[in-house]
């Protein structure tokens, strides 16, 4: 585990990098307009940096991206979403301040089928966005936590 | 006349408890919560179902029959909350065997 | 003593599908005026197409704060349980 698997193994999982990327960054964005949502578009991106962890080993990955950089984006996703909830304070906790204001992701629809429409929303493709880092990151620290421990012999 | 889901929800959730209470292994012990845990999530999915219904996703939906929302949304917050108690449950067990050299339930557990 | 065991579970599972006779059966879930009325408005209401997802950040929308922070008090938990020790 400590230096990888095979050659094979490396290049495919290198070339599955960036569809499984852009496959949880759709699921995330869209998230509003399609199945999926927060997190399973962070589990998505998750499995991708368990797939590279596994490939090239974990030992390795951990001076790219150790414990306590995923534990601050964790808690920055956290916040953020949070944050999105306060901002709506004047009227309510968790007031969507956004929907059909016009501005961004505001666009007022109306009851009925439709083709989606991105810009619409209000406050919950940023809520989508903050939770699916959040998921990114602590599925990615529990898994890389859990590879690399080693026990002590004692 | 007793449905096909249900009958799957009681033998998902018998199955889950028999594997939770019975077995020695501490990890099989989390294997049975977990199977109890999609029985319970598939018996609140199926208790929300509308006959003929799709999913209440508007973006070119065919029909507007839709099932409930509140219990797909309930079940997805289940289902992120199993996994966390999942991976917690799986740190206790590989720190249980680190500390006494053993995961059994029914053995002694304090290293001499 | 085993087999007192599996008597126990095997009237358990009885006593399940004792109770799943009296519920209502799949499909035909009766007056869900709630669930309408998230159906009906959502999209007028939070703009998304998606009920699940309006009703997940926008009517429940503290459930999914205490969500994410279980997520997060797990991967705390696992992280502070997998630390090394300094001194050996």
């Amino acid at each position: 585990m400590n230096e990888g698997m095979s050659a094979i193994v490396k290049t495919m999982s290198v070339l599955l990098i960036m569809p499984m990327t852009i496959f949880g960054m759709y699921v995330i964005i869209h998230g509003h307009l399609t199945p999926g949502g927060g997190f399973p578009g962070g589990a998505v991106m998750a499995t991708m940096m368990a797939m590279l962890f596994v490939a090239f080993g974990a030992e390795k990955s951990k001076k790219f991206l150790g414990k306590g950089s995923l534990s601050t984006i964790e808690s920055l996703g956290l916040l953020a979403f949070a944050a999105v909830a306060f901002i709506g304070i004047q009227a309510t906790f968790f007031s969507n301040f956004l929907a059909n204001s016009a501005s961004y992701f505001g666009m007022s629809i109306s009851y009925g089928p439709n083709p989606g429409y991105l810009n619409s929303g209000g406050v919950l493709p940023l809520m989508n966005l903050a939770v699916g880092i959040e998921v990114f990151a602590a599925i990615t620290a529990i898994v890389l936590v859990m590879l690399t421990y080693r026990e002590e012999k004692s | 006349m007793i449905d096909i889901q249900m009958i799957a929800v009681v033998v998902l959730i018998a199955l889950g408890i028999s594997a939770a209470v019975l077995k020695r292994n501490m990890i099989k012990v989390v294997m049975g919560i977990g199977v109890m845990g999609s029985g319970v999530n598939l018996f609140l999915v199926s208790m929300g179902y509308v006959e003929g219904g799709v999913a209440p996703i508007f973006t070119n939906t065919p029909n507007l029959t839709m099932v409930l929302a509140t219990p797909q949304a309930l079940t997805l917050t289940s289902i992120v909350i199993s996994l966390a108690v999942t991976a917690l449950m799986l740190s206790f067990s590989v720190m249980i065997y680190s500390k006494y050299g053993s995961i059994d339930t029914r053995k002694r557990r304090l290293k001499e | 003593m085993e087999s007192l065991r599996y008597t126990v579970l095997l009237a358990f599972a009885g006593l399940l599908l004792l109770t799943i006779i009296y519920l209502h059966p799949v499909g035909f879930p009766g007056d869900a005026p709630m669930d309408e009325y998230f159906i009906r408005n959502s999209q007028s209401e939070t703009g998304s197409n998606n009920v699940v997802t309006g009703v997940l950040f926008d009517y429940r929308g503290l459930d999914t704060l205490g969500e994410a922070s279980v997520l997060f008090a797990a991967a705390s938990g696992v992280m502070l349980l997998f630390r090394r020790k300094k001194n050996e």
